[in-house]
């Protein structure tokens, strides 16, 4: 099974993820676009993991899954908090630093 | 003396200095500072004469140089300019009548300007005028003699119009200097001329090129034409000559000195100094016609015609002033340079003697006046000594024998029959008759028939009278200097140039011509005398110039002085300042003032052009445009900082993923 | 093996797709539970990859918990769920599509150059690293400090959440 393929697939999400981030008005979805791109950071510790035979990547991936979880807590707290403000999830509207 | 020639200018220039600052505060008011001025300088100038005469005398050789002593005083370029004396018989014969006559005149005037409202300034005038002639006489370069010569048209013109509180006088004043200043404008331009054909200002350079065979005539004659303007406005010759009737409004010693003796002849100086010029410009030696003698004996014709109707005894002896200096005009337009210098030196005192007379006659017989109609008449009896001085003086003009006219006046006569300039021969002796005719009418209207004046008359004092004797001598005696017949030829021999001059001819009297010109003289004066005696017999002529309009014509025309002065002041004064006045005027108004305003008005143009597009457009635009572009520029950048934060992250992302390139780029590609 | 191969690809389409789903579908619910479908694919991957406790804590935490929790922020703030699709995608998606497509490539290009040829061997000892012992093991003897500090972490992320979010 060649390398390659996990870390493109990895690649392809991560970008994926990317264009979500950019491209998405909802602040959920942007969280979303995020836990995407982390789950492909994820595919790609655990598939080196697995190439240079060192649970390091395991461990590192276990990480990041609770980092993420966290993440996504505090994440939704401002988006809650957002929509509570600005009566819109819409992060268009967060532009009070607008100079 | 003759070395130190210069003191005689000088001192009689201090004296005018001298006076001008502590004159008033004198006990005689200044007038003590002027007679010890030029008393010293006569005296010197009588020093200068006989040391010029033994110069003569002992010369080893004929050709006796003049004396020159020369200062130069700056230099421009290759032209020296400077100040200097040249004494040789001429200047030495016209010291010693310029110190002379202006010495008789300052003592004069003691009595006859007594209690006068400028007594002090009047004397210090007369000093600078002494001394101005001098200086003239003794230049030795035209630039000097042209410093003399405007300095005593000056002096003229502040002595004519000593009374100037009276408007006839200071009209009298101007019109004098106007009338030589347009004569000096051909002095000027011959003072020139002949700086550039003979390269020097100094008179003996230039007699010596004018008498040279590489001297180029037309230059000469360009030069000597130059010079003889300024000479017939001086010296009042035709048609330069109305000035001189107009200045007897000036004081008498005035008149005397400056307009009968001295500054008058200063033309005729100038004509015998550079007579080379003359001599060669005009080719005098060749007989016939010539500018200088046609204009001379036009003079002397119209001078003696105007003296026959004038009342005013001044305007009679000015006229007379102006028909003589005629004489010594046309004598060097002959060729007679000896009789011209000689008529000038006996003239010089009888003129001045009459001159003197009738302000004798005026100052204690016509109480003040010098008409000769109203306020004269029968004077013999009360003032004998004016009567008989004046006498001689009358008998010296009309040129009878002995008196010192018939001798200089006989030989201008015979030089210009022998010359070849007959027909100025004949106007000679036409003047004789006519001087002697109106001279006669003069003598008899003052000194004979009843007094019609109103004053007491008496004989003057003796300050007025010594000096009226002194130069009736001289009148009677100057005359044999030239005595041709007697053998005595000294005039000629002390004072005749002997280098640098031209081979004159001398003729040997002619007692033919002498008994002619007597004879003429002597019939002028008797009919004279005949006429105005047998006045009231001739009553067919009473009041002819009413009755007959030929005559009426005739007379008017004299009277009104052949209407030159209409000619001069209405027609050509007039018209030029009208004319020029209002071209003046239209050019001022329309060409310089519309260049003027033309310039403002496009000046100002300009400027609000400038302001309009310049200022506010251009400069301001450009700055309001940087700063318009500026906020512009920011606007568009501030669109950066938009406030969202998926925004940065596209930037964010953009750029990280563009460093990923670039490194992938540099360390795999 | 093939087995293998086929296994791979399958999930690896399932994910694609699904993660194209989350980020283009109009109605947040949809994405979310596309979400939940990249995840069980990536959970699935795990096991392929012979490290199966990460494949289980990962069903456990990220589809147990995470998605719930973004399901509950749905709710939360009324996200609109369907009809107003469009109004999802806001004006740079264009330029992100861009960057993205760009990054993959890059990224392409990179790992192709870097590890084109390798290959993961499939073997016992491979077998043994993955098992929970193995990974326990490991965190608690190699990197113990880190573990710690993420509890740290997740107890700040707790009261963070909730300061954050409570009304008052």
């Amino acid at each position: 099974m060649g390398l390659n393929y996990f870390l493109i697939l990895s690649a392809f999400i991560f970008c994926v993820g990317i264009y979500g981030i950019l491209a998405r008005r909802n602040g959920i979805l942007v969280l979303m676009s995020v836990e995407l791109m982390l789950n492909a950071v994820n595919i790609n510790l655990v598939a080196f993991a697995a190439f240079v035979r060192n649970v390091a990547g395991d461990v590192f991936a276990l990480f990041v899954i609770t980092i993420a979880a966290a993440e996504v807590g505090v994440g939704l707290a401002i988006v809650l908090l957002i929509y509570r403000n600005l009566h819109s999830p819409d992060l268009d509207e967060v532009d009070q630093l607008k100079g | 003396m003759l070395d130190q020639a210069w003191l005689i200018p000088t001192l009689p220039a201090l004296s005018f200095v001298a006076i001008l600052l502590f004159g008033k505060r004198l006990p005689r008011k200044g007038s003590e500072l002027g007679i010890v001025a030029v008393g010293a300088s006569f005296v010197l100038a009588c020093v200068a004469a006989v040391q010029w005469i033994h110069k003569i005398d002992t010369a080893s050789t004929e050709k006796v140089k003049p004396v020159l002593h020369h200062i130069e005083w700056w230099q421009n370029g290759a032209v020296k300019f400077g100040v200097g004396t040249q004494i040789d018989g001429l200047a030495v014969m016209m010291m010693f009548v310029v110190t002379l006559i202006s010495f008789l005149v300052h003592v004069y005037s003691t009595a006859y300007m007594h209690d006068d409202r400028r007594y002090t300034h009047y004397y210090a005038f007369l000093s600078l005028f002494t001394a101005s002639m001098l200086t003239l006489v003794v230049a030795d370069n035209t630039l000097q003699l042209l410093v003399g010569w405007e300095l005593v048209g000056l002096c003229s013109f502040v002595l004519i119009g000593h009374w100037w509180e009276e408007g006839v006088n200071s009209t009298a004043a101007i019109k004098a200097f106007l009338t030589t200043r347009t004569g000096d404008i051909g002095l000027m331009i011959g003072v020139i001329i002949t700086f550039f054909a003979a390269g020097t200002f100094s008179i003996v350079g230039i007699n010596t090129y004018a008498g040279s065979h590489g001297a180029q005539h037309d230059l000469l004659l360009a030069g000597a034409i130059c010079l003889f303007i300024g000479i017939i406005g001086k010296s009042g010759q035709f048609p330069l000559h109305t000035w001189l009737p107009d200045a007897m409004a000036g004081p008498t010693p005035v008149s005397a000195l400056i307009h009968a003796a001295t500054m008058v002849v200063a033309g005729v100086y100038l004509g015998a100094r550079l007579y080379p010029v003359f001599f060669n410009g005009f080719s005098i030696g060749h007989g016939g016609v010539n500018f200088m003698a046609v204009i001379g004996g036009t003079t002397i014709i119209i001078g003696a015609l105007l003296a026959f109707v004038q009342d005013d005894i001044k305007k009679v002896l000015a006229y007379s002033t102006i028909s003589q200096l005629g004489y010594m005009v046309m004598a060097l337009g002959v060729g007679a340079w000896t009789a011209a210098v000689f008529h000038l030196f006996t003239h010089a005192f009888f003129k001045a003697l009459l001159f003197l007379g009738a302000g004798s006659v005026s100052h204690s017989g016509s109480h003040h006046s010098f008409d000769m109609k109203k306020d004269m008449g029968g004077l013999k009896k009360y003032m004998p000594v004016t009567f008989w001085t004046f006498m001689i003086g009358t008998l010296a003009l009309a040129g009878i024998f002995p008196f010192a006219g018939f001798w200089s006046k006989d030989e201008i006569l015979a030089t210009a029959g022998k010359t070849g300039f007959d027909g100025f021969m004949i106007v000679g002796i036409v003047g004789a008759f006519l001087t002697a005719a109106y001279m006669a009418r003069c003598v008899y209207l003052t000194f004979f028939g009843e007094y019609r004046g109103h004053g007491h008359p008496h004989e003057s004092e003796r300050t007025i009278t010594v000096p009226l004797i002194v130069l009736a001598v001289f009148s009677v005696v100057a005359g044999f200097l030239q005595a041709s017949p007697f053998g005595i030829e000294k005039f000629g021999e002390w004072f005749e140039p002997r280098v640098a001059f031209p081979a004159l001819e001398h003729v040997e009297f002619n007692y033919g011509l002498a008994a002619a010109s007597l004879a003429v003289a002597l019939v002028g004066l008797g009919v004279g005398f005949y006429f105005y005696e047998r006045r009231r017999q001739l009553t067919a002529l009473d009041g002819l110039t009413k009755r007959n309009a030929l005559a009426n014509a005739g007379y008017t025309f004299l009277v009104k002085k052949y209407y030159l002065d209409d000619l001069y002041e209405n027609v050509i004064v007039d018209g030029t300042r009208t004319a020029v006045a209002q071209a003046s005027y239209w050019v001022n108004q329309h060409v310089i003032d519309g260049v003027v305003n033309a310039a403002g008005r496009g000046a100002a143009r300009l400027g609000r052009a400038t302001y309009d597009v310049v200022d506010q457009r251009v400069v301001d635009g450009v700055i309001n445009g940087i700063a318009i572009e500026t906020g512009l520029a920011g606007g568009e950048v501030r669109k950066v900082q938009s406030g969202r934060v998926q925004r940065y992250a596209l930037l964010l992302f953009a750029g990280v993923a563009l460093l990923a390139l670039a490194i992938f780029i540099v360390n795999v590609a | 093996m093939w087995e293998q191969q086929l296994a791979f690809w399958v999930l690896a389409l399932a994910m694609a797709g699904a993660a194209i789903g989350v980020v283009r579908s109009p109605n947040v619910v949809h994405a979310a539970l596309f979400l939940v479908v990249v995840m069980a694919g990536a959970a699935a991957q795990y096991v392929l990859l012979v490290a199966e406790f990460v494949a289980w804590v990962q069903v456990l935490i990220y589809i147990g918990a995470v998605i719930i929790l973004f399901l509950f922020g749905i709710m939360l703030t009324r996200a609109p769920m369907r009809g107003e699709g469009r109004a999802l995608d806001n004006d740079q998606r264009w330029a992100g599509a861009v960057v993205a497509l760009f990054t993959f490539g890059v990224l392409t290009a990179l790992l192709v150059d870097a590890f084109g040829n390798d290959k993961i061997r499939f073997d016992d000892s491979l077998v043994g690293q993955g098992r929970t012992a193995t990974v326990g093991t490991s965190i608690f003897q190699n990197y113990l400090v880190p573990f710690e500090v993420v509890s740290m972490l997740l107890l700040a992320a707790l009261i963070g959440a909730i300061v954050l979010a409570r009304r008052d």
